[in-house]
């Protein structure tokens, strides 16, 4: 089963965080990440620039919108997300809660409806 | 109807019998591959069904559960082999028809195992799970606790797993549940039609978690099971529900105790939820007995089960402790509490519900002394809020206070809590009311009651806080209104 760890939290720039603040951070990403690896269930890892950055695509009124932003603004800001391959949601709960972002941020865990995996569309298994 | 001599009523009342005894471990194994709690409940549904048109024709079967369990599998691999199984009718299962053997048992079981698809996905079951080919249903596994870990996931939210538990554990009605929680019935329905989508869709598991994972989550099953006990405490202690409460003593379970409640089947008056809760508790005790809070929490309900005699007037109201006629106390009932009590107080690690119960037994002593220890009392409680300082426990702190150094300490401390939510909590006005007629400040009594009746809206609990109010305005104004 494919969970998505969602990392949401404020942006460093808001709250006042430096380069130096978020250094030891990156180490235990580092770690995290390796350790998700050597475990055999990471199947991606994103961490996202700033949500300032987002460009929003849209052709729901029927025309092509681009616009830049992204398109809900909230406090707490999607960040990143791990994507883990792992038997039940006990097992996605305790790496979720390993997670580096967990200690200043909220992590949501999202079970996928269905993967693209292996040149087709298929449920979970 | 001919053959057996069965009428449809006693083959229902022997169905009801199997379906109190098994109902939770027979959902346990069905739900356990696939975690769909609905499908399993659907299934086992249609196989009480069935056992209540094939049973008085062709008899009780020998192993009434492994042929609930056979049909009910059936009934789901079935469901899962048709390839549209969700616009599809299931299938007949073609079981059942020949005799009281389970229906396409063992001997006729369909094919090699993995013949089934898997119902989710690309072939794998819950990691653990064991899958319905694989259960001996001569020797049902129980998987009771497995499922209370599930109701009581932290996934789960925390208003819904009692009702879950009841329900899937249980088998309550949903209808049975939601008047009980004062909900009306198709928003509870509602509330576990979604706790059930979730733990199939999020995938939680069907398995006990590894062991300090458990223990980190034993005090959510502990407070779910907690949560039926304290919806109605103080209900009668219901006589049929001793067979299957006795389970968990060591009493001979499953199929032997079904041959006893059958029996008490035809007297089965309406059980309480705090009956279910004990149910719950004494299953917990016999499945994880090295656990002291779980013999607590059973011993606190075996206690306060054994005064719900005594705690209802003839007429129905509500009767306080202190006036409670003890030789209406359940000695049979006070006993287990107190071997439950035993049991968790030698494992050496207290805890919330081992105080709480220890408070009980102390109450429960008066039928034996004819006095009550208060100073006993008082330092149990003071543990208690020590190590919770939860509304209830300060309330009840206050109360014993008030027993053991008069109503001016206890007013005092009460006071000096100083808890903002006291104000809307009954039972600190109630307290309240009474610490100030004890202590002949009459006027402010009168008050305190009023607020405490305001925030009543049980009417046996009304009955007795209007006469207390009552009494207060009957006597002569005391020194301090003069």
């Amino acid at each position: 089963m494919r969970y998505s760890l969602l990392l949401n939290n404020p942006e460093p720039a808001d709250v006042g965080i430096t380069e130096e603040d978020m250094a030891p951070f990156r180490e235990a990403f580092d770690a995290y990440a390796k350790s998700l690896d050597a475990a055999g269930v990471l199947v991606a890892a994103e961490i996202l620039k700033p949500a300032e950055m987002t460009t929003t695509v849209t052709l729901r009124t029927g025309t092509l919108s681009i616009q830049d932003g992204p398109f809900a603004d909230t406090k707490e800001k999607l960040a990143g997300a791990f994507v883990i391959d792992v038997p039940d949601l006990d097992a996605a709960l305790a790496w979720a809660s390993k997670c580096p972002g967990a200690q200043y941020g909220v992590i949501e865990i999202r079970p996928s409806a269905i993967s693209f995996r292996e040149g087709q569309w298929q449920e979970p298994g | 109807m001919a053959g057996t001599g069965l009428s449809t009523a006693e083959a229902r009342a022997r169905a009801e019998s199997v379906a109190r005894a098994s109902y939770g471990r027979l959902l346990a194994l069905l739900a356990a591959p696939t975690g769909d709690l609905q499908a399993a409940e659907d299934a086992l549904a249609d196989a009480f069904l069935r056992a209540l048109t094939t049973w008085p024709v062709s008899g009780i079967p020998e192993n009434p559960e492994a042929w609930l369990f056979t049909v009910s599998r059936n009934r789901q691999r079935d469901r899962y082999r048709s390839a549209a199984y969700r616009t599809s009718v299931p299938l007949e299962p073609d079981a059942g028809s020949s005799g009281a053997g389970p229906p396409g048992g063992t001997a006729r079981r369909t094919g090699p195992r993995g013949v089934v698809p898997s119902p989710v996905g690309s072939g794998s079951a819950l990691p653990g799970a064991v899958h319905w080919d694989e259960v001996d249903v001569e020797a049902i596994p129980d998987r009771r606790l497995a499922l209370l870990f599930v109701c009581a996931h932290p996934a789960i939210d925390p208003g819904v797993r009692t009702p879950l538990m009841l329900q899937v554990v249980l088998g309550v009605p949903s209808e049975r549940i939601a008047s009980a929680f004062a909900v009306p019935a198709p928003a509870m329905a509602q509330r576990l039609v979604r706790a059930k989508r979730r733990i199939r869709e999020a995938r939680i598991p069907f398995v006990l978690p590894d062991t300090t994972v458990l223990k980190q989550r034993l005090a959510a099953v502990l407070e779910a099971v907690y949560g039926a006990y304290a919806l109605d405490w103080r209900s009668p202690l219901p006589g049929a529900r001793r067979v299957r409460a006795g389970a968990g003593m060591g009493e001979p379970s499953g199929a032997d105790a079904g041959a006893h409640s059958q029996a008490d089947a035809d007297a089965d008056p309406p059980e309480s939820l705090a009956a279910e809760a004990l149910y719950l508790a004494t299953v917990l005790a016999e499945l994880l007995p090295d656990e002291p809070e779980v013999h607590g929490l059973a011993a606190l309900i075996c206690l306060s089960l054994a005064r719900g005699t005594a705690r209802t007037a003839s007429a129905g109201g509500f009767v306080p402790l202190a006036l409670q006629d003890t030789s209406l106390w359940d000695r049979e009932w006070i006993a287990r509490g107190e071997e439950h009590l035993r049991r968790a107080h030698s494992l050496g690690r207290i805890g919330r519900f081992q105080l709480e119960a220890a408070m009980q037994s102390v109450h429960c002593a008066r039928a034996r002394t004819g006095r009550t220890d208060w100073q006993a009392l008082l330092r149990l409680n003071e543990a208690l809020v020590a190590l919770m300082p939860t509304l209830g426990g300060i309330v009840s702190l206050a109360s014993t206070l008030g027993e053991a150094s008069g109503p001016d300490a206890a007013l005092s401390f009460l006071d000096a809590a100083n808890a903002p939510a006291l104000e809307d909590f009954q039972p600190a006005w109630a307290t309240r009311a009474h610490l100030l007629a004890e202590a002949g400040r009459a006027t402010e009594a009168a008050a305190a009651y009023g607020r405490a009746l305001a925030l009543t809206t049980d009417p046996a609990l009304r009955g007795f806080l209007e006469q207390a109010l009552e009494r207060l305005t009957a006597v002569p104004p005391s020194v301090d209104t003069v």
